[in-house]
């Protein structure tokens, strides 16, 4: 291999994992133990929310649209959960169900006012945030009630074996997601509906059918990601917040573009590891918890701003 | 003048009527619950509560005309309320000093929000998401609460009334007046609606786009510092958590796009803007009088912000 | 500002010295150098991807040259913004128009340059300037009042050139302005050049429209792949001595492929019999397998909106369409493309390709919407189709916007290809293509055809449809005005053509 082909690719990889690389090293620098499996699998576990939650997003970014309810939806997730449940064991699994039916319900509502009302879907999805939060706390008369019941909680916090039930949901979405985007027709599709929506048109491609069921996803992920953070992180009324710009800041921090056509599975995946491992780092360096923010803001920026130098120098 | 003004697309005529209609109906409906929806205190108490979010949305409106977004405004709301509590500190005479350095702020994090977009070529999303990150991060790491005060004698402008009419609302009239001028009388106004409809054209016809989206960045910073400096004079102070608690980023963004804006640039009215401001201060005067969850006032919001949006899509099509 | 224009003068006003530019890898402009007097017409020719309209942009700031420089009265000047070219008095008139829809006349004349009075837009001065402004170029129907989305493609372009006029340039630069114009438009802005030429002004003026240069210009120059072939008086040469320039060799039919053995046999494939929608009425007309039907028409005279019709894309409201012989409703893409049909339009970058996918993707792009056997088959045949094309195989993985035209073009003809279409509807296949691979693309046509195919192909460049169709359409307000065979000339397409 030719030192030109080497540095092509090279340049192939997403700038991203030399990030997560550097942050994880900075990590294993100021705490020697993170490198131990378990810990690094504790890591992957905290992960998991944001990046399953990245994933959905990530096929809404790449159609060309956003997706700011996402946020809203596991708080609505988790609360529910808890009304329904009220720590009740046997009710889980039905209540799992319906979760996941509820973030399909919002996914399919934000895809057709976005579609066919033509409202954009900074607006739909900003409404939908405001309605989800005033509907159910409304619902549960403004604080959360009921409790998570012990097997609902089981897939964000316990272990089957030595690895978590988080991380192994984890990799099985991110397996399909990859089929899904990169391996299938939908995906295909979803890639050209972004990259020219007029083009997709006119080549057949039901750009409506391909953004609805983008939101879908994100819908169906953001539930997922209610249901683990319930586990790990109880019941709160304000769960997912956050979670929607974050959402947004990973798959960007993995190379997609605002405005669609592109993105990758696993760069987003490393977007929201590198969230994640920036936050443990500045943890470790002792920096006050709000300075995460200062760094997630500079790093979004910083990437966004290298990815579109990189574009106009056309390589 | 006026032939030539009706001509514009988006006269925001039909928002105002709406406008007059919802207020009608607020007060038939409180008057039919034995309330009075007209009398003093509870208008004064709309106009107050436009106050806030109007100043936000005239900047954010520039910004949206000019085809970009400003998602960090709820935080120059709280960076300038604390920067000109601090500064003045309860001291009448470091009033002047205050108001500057709080001003002076917003326009530095506008600017900064503008130099990103235009030199970095970052979409504004991220920008503007990526600096209020930053400015929340300094501002919670600085400050947990009220910090500093502001003097007595500054406090008349969020809670004085001349002829019943709250000082406040010159205020806002004013930043109102101000930006209605620059954006349909002055040259700059006009190469907002330009780079906002068509930024190639624009550059093109000769104008320095960049520049313009620049200022309309800048602005956008003042006005809601200027919203900030109202609300530290109400509150007696300024704290970390006035601004997101408002809501302010995105609450200005669906006043504009309430009051006819195109979220994509170069189409709206500043004055639809206003209107809807006002059109939410009065839906949420009628949800405090029937001491309405504050959810439901959430969840009607996000009903009608939806709903104006695809309506505006509807006729846009036909 | 000395103004040179009341003196003959033999000394380039404008000077190009050398001037390359590149997109992309793909040089456009390749060592460019040519003089416009003072007072002059100077007409730019060259066919469709020769580089004139980017040499324009280059002369206007609105590029800038990798090599080479420009200088005004002797002098380099480097324009890094449209505004410094209009303040050394340079204009451009755009090919696309840059009118902000929803603003008046008067503010997008002015636009850039509003006049001002203590620091307000002084409006009624902007109003009354704009209106005696189109009362000197003899514009007599626009109001400065109007909204611009309301009005006609003739009179915007007008409100184009009214705008141009604002900064009261030297140099006048007109990019394809009679694209959109009827006849008797063309010949009132004309007149009106010619009047504005006496006063003084000099104006280049591209097209590729030869009859016009000959009417207009003092001199000419050529260009061909983005080089100067050369600067000619118009007075020592002939309309073939200039084609002949253009297109580096006579124009004859062997320029064309060979025309099918016996047209007109084949089974009909496509069949509409009295379609209409708001656009265009009363279509009849039948495409049969091994025949290239060429559409003429002046631009506006409904042909794009017929392929558009057939396509689905806004489908005919009245009449019927019959596909190999069974009537089938066509009432959006997705159905016309099962119906075997694929239609290649004008605009490549914005209704062609998704920009961003690699070529690849978007070959498949057609394929994979229909989905089942196709969507396989097709990706086992993208390498021999991109062949079958003249595509490199390599270049399937490169980024869509990062190819040259034609190989654009290339991909979107494997894109019809993949999903095994029968009927091909092509609107100006060679639009921004270079030489070669035009040739490529009329040879794969043919060859289409003669596997089967029915091919409409509709372009404004009659050579191509005299070259090409074994039949031709021409259409006129909406409608097919007449029939004419293979071997029609120039003079009786303008005939159906032209409104009498």
């Amino acid at each position: 291999m030719t030192a030109a082909t080497t540095a092509a690719r090279l340049r192939r990889i997403a700038p991203i994992w030399v990030v997560l690389v550097l942050v994880l090293v900075g990590i294993v620098w100021r705490d020697p133990t993170f490198a131990d499996p378990p810990t690094l699998l504790a890591f992957v576990k905290r992960s998991a929310p944001l990046a399953v939650l990245a994933l959905g997003q990530l096929f809404v970014v790449i159609s060309g649209e956003l997706d700011l309810s996402v946020g809203a939806l596991i708080t609505a997730c988790v609360v529910a959960a808890a009304r329904l449940g009220e720590g009740d064991p046997s009710r889980t699994w039905w209540i799992i169900l319906l979760v996941l039916g509820f973030g399909v319900v919002v996914g399919v509502v934000n895809g057709l006012i976005t579609t066919m009302l033509r409202v954009p879907s900074f607006i739909t999805t900003l409404g939908m945030m405001l309605v989800l939060g005033g509907a159910v706390f409304l619902w549960t008369g403004g604080s959360p009630t009921g409790a998570l019941a012990e097997n609902f909680r089981q897939y964000g916090r316990e272990d089957i074996g030595p690895v978590p039930y988080a991380v192994v949901i984890l990799l099985a979405i991110a397996v399909a997601a990859y089929f899904l985007l990169h391996r299938s027709r939908f995906g295909h599709q979803v890639f050209a509906t972004g990259g020219g929506t007029r083009a997709a048109e006119l080549s057949g491609v039901a750009v409506r059918r391909i953004r609805v069921t983008s939101f879908v996803l994100s819908g169906l992920l953001a539930a997922v990601s209610a249901i683990l953070l319930a586990g790990f992180a109880g019941l709160s009324a304000n769960a997912g917040q956050g979670y929607d710009f974050q959402s947004i800041s990973a798959v960007v921090l993995g190379g997609a573009v605002l405005g669609g056509g592109r993105g990758g599975i696993g760069a987003a995946l490393g977007g929201a590891f590198a969230l994640q491992a920036m936050f443990t780092l500045l943890n470790l360096l002792g920096m006050a918890a709000p300075l995460r923010d200062t760094v997630q803001g500079l790093l979004i920026v910083a990437a966004v701003a290298f990815a579109a130098y990189r574009l106009r120098s056309n390589r | 003048m006026t032939a030539a003004a009706h001509r514009h697309v988006g006269s925001s005529r039909p928002v105002w009527l709406v406008l007059v209609l919802l207020f009608g109906v607020a007060w038939l409906v409180v008057a039919l619950d034995g309330g009075n929806f007209v009398a003093l205190p509870n208008l004064q108490n709309i106009a107050q509560s436009s106050v806030a979010l109007g100043l936000v949305a005239v900047g954010q409106s520039l910004v949206v005309l000019a085809g970009s977004l400003d998602l960090s405004v709820a935080y120059v709301v709280s960076v300038s309320a604390v920067t000109a509590s601090v500064v003045m500190n309860g001291s009448a005479a470091d009033i002047p000093l205050g108001l500057a350095a709080a001003l002076g702020v917003g326009a530095v994090i506008g600017l900064g929000n503008g130099a990103v977009i235009v030199g970095l070529r970052v979409n504004p999303f991220i920008a503007t998401l990526g600096m209020s990150l930053v400015v929340r991060g300094i501002l919670n790491a600085l400050f947990d609460n009220f910090a500093g005060a502001v003097p007595d004698e500054f406090q008349a402008l969020g809670y004085d009334a001349v002829a019943g009419v709250p000082v406040s609302l010159f205020l806002l009239a004013a930043v109102v007046a101000g930006a209605w001028l620059l954006l349909h009388r002055t040259r700059f106004g006009y190469h907002v609606y330009a780079v906002g409809g068509n930024i190639e054209a624009a550059r093109a016809s000769g104008i320095r786009t960049g520049r313009v989206v620049l200022v309309a960045h800048v602005l956008a910073g003042v006005c809601a510092a200027a919203s900030g400096v109202f609300l530290a004079s109400r509150l007696g102070a300024g704290a970390p958590w006035v601004g997101p608690d408002g809501g302010y980023d995105l609450e200005s963004i669906a006043a504009v796009v309430l009051g006819g804006t195109a979220l994509a640039g170069g189409r709206g009215r500043l004055l639809g803007t206003i209107a809807a401001v006002l059109m939410l201060a009065v839906l949420d005067s009628v949800f405090n009088q029937f001491q309405a969850n504050a959810f439901v006032q959430t969840l009607v919001r996000g009903v009608i912000i939806i709903g104006a949006v695809a309506l505006y899509a509807f006729r846009e099509q036909s | 500002m000395t103004s040179a224009a009341g003196l003959p003068s033999i000394r380039g006003l404008l000077s190009v010295r050398g001037v390359s530019k590149a997109f992309a890898g793909t040089t456009v402009l390749d060592d460019v150098s040519m003089d416009v007097r003072a007072g002059e017409v100077h007409a730019v020719v060259g066919e469709n991807g020769a580089g004139k309209s980017t040499l324009m942009k280059v002369v206007a700031g609105l590029h800038q040259p990798d090599g080479g420089e420009l200088a005004l009265d002797g002098r380099v000047v480097r324009f890094q913004h449209p505004r410094q070219a209009m303040a050394a008095g340079i204009s451009l008139v755009h090919q696309e128009f840059s009118l902000l829809p929803d603003r008046t006349v008067a503010e997008n004349v002015f636009l850039g340059r509003e006049p001002t009075r203590r620091l307000r837009v002084d409006r009624r001065a902007m109003i009354s300037r704009t209106a005696t402004l189109l009362a000197e170029s003899g514009v007599d129907n626009v109001s400065p009042h109007s909204l611009v989305r309301r009005l006609s493609v003739a009179q915007q372009q007008n409100v184009e050139i009214t705008k141009a006029l604002v900064h009261r340039p030297r140099i006048l630069v007109l990019d394809e302005p009679t694209a959109a114009l009827a006849p008797h438009e063309v010949d009132a802005l004309f007149a009106r050049l010619r009047a504005m030429v006496h006063r003084g002004l000099t104006v280049v003026y591209i097209s590729h429209r030869l009859s016009e240069v000959f009417q207009l210009a003092d001199r000419v120059t050529v260009l061909k792949d983005g080089r100067v072939v050369d600067t000619v008086d118009i007075k020592s040469i002939t309309p073939a001595d200039l084609v002949r320039m253009m297109v580096g060799r006579e124009l004859s039919n062997h320029y064309f492929p060979d025309r099918a053995t016996d047209p007109g046999k084949g089974p009909v494939r496509l069949q509409v019999s009295g379609g209409g929608n708001d656009a265009v009425h009363d279509i009849d007309l039948a495409l049969r397998a091994g025949d290239i039907v060429g559409l003429a028409g002046l631009d506006g005279s409904g042909r794009s909106e017929l392929a558009r019709a057939l396509f689905g894309v806004q489908p005919f409201t009245r009449g019927t369409v019959q596909i190999d012989g069974s009537t089938r409703r066509l009432t959006s893409p997705r159905a016309a493309i099962r119906a075997g049909i694929g239609l290649l339009t004008a605009d490549r970058k914005a209704e062609g390709l998704a920009l961003p996918l690699p070529a690849r993707d978007n070959g498949l792009l057609a394929a994979r919407a229909l989905g089942g056997r196709v969507a396989s088959a097709a990706v086992a045949a993208l390498v021999e189709l991109a062949v079958k094309v003249g595509l490199r195989p390599e270049a399937l993985h490169r980024e869509s916007r990062l190819l040259s035209g034609g190989n654009q073009q290339k991909v979107v003809l494997v894109k019809w290809l993949a999903t095994d279409a029968r009927v091909y509807l092509f609107d100006e296949p060679t639009r921004g293509v270079d030489i070669g691979a035009k040739a490529g693309i009329h040879d794969l046509m043919r060859q289409l055809a003669a596997d089967g195919a029915a091919i409409l192909m509709i372009s404004s460049e009659l050579p191509e449809i005299i070259g090409m169709s074994d039949r031709i359409l021409v259409m006129r307000d909406g409608r097919i005005a007449g029939h004419l065979p293979a071997g029609a000339g120039e003079p009786e397409i303008m005939a159906l053509a032209v409104p009498a």
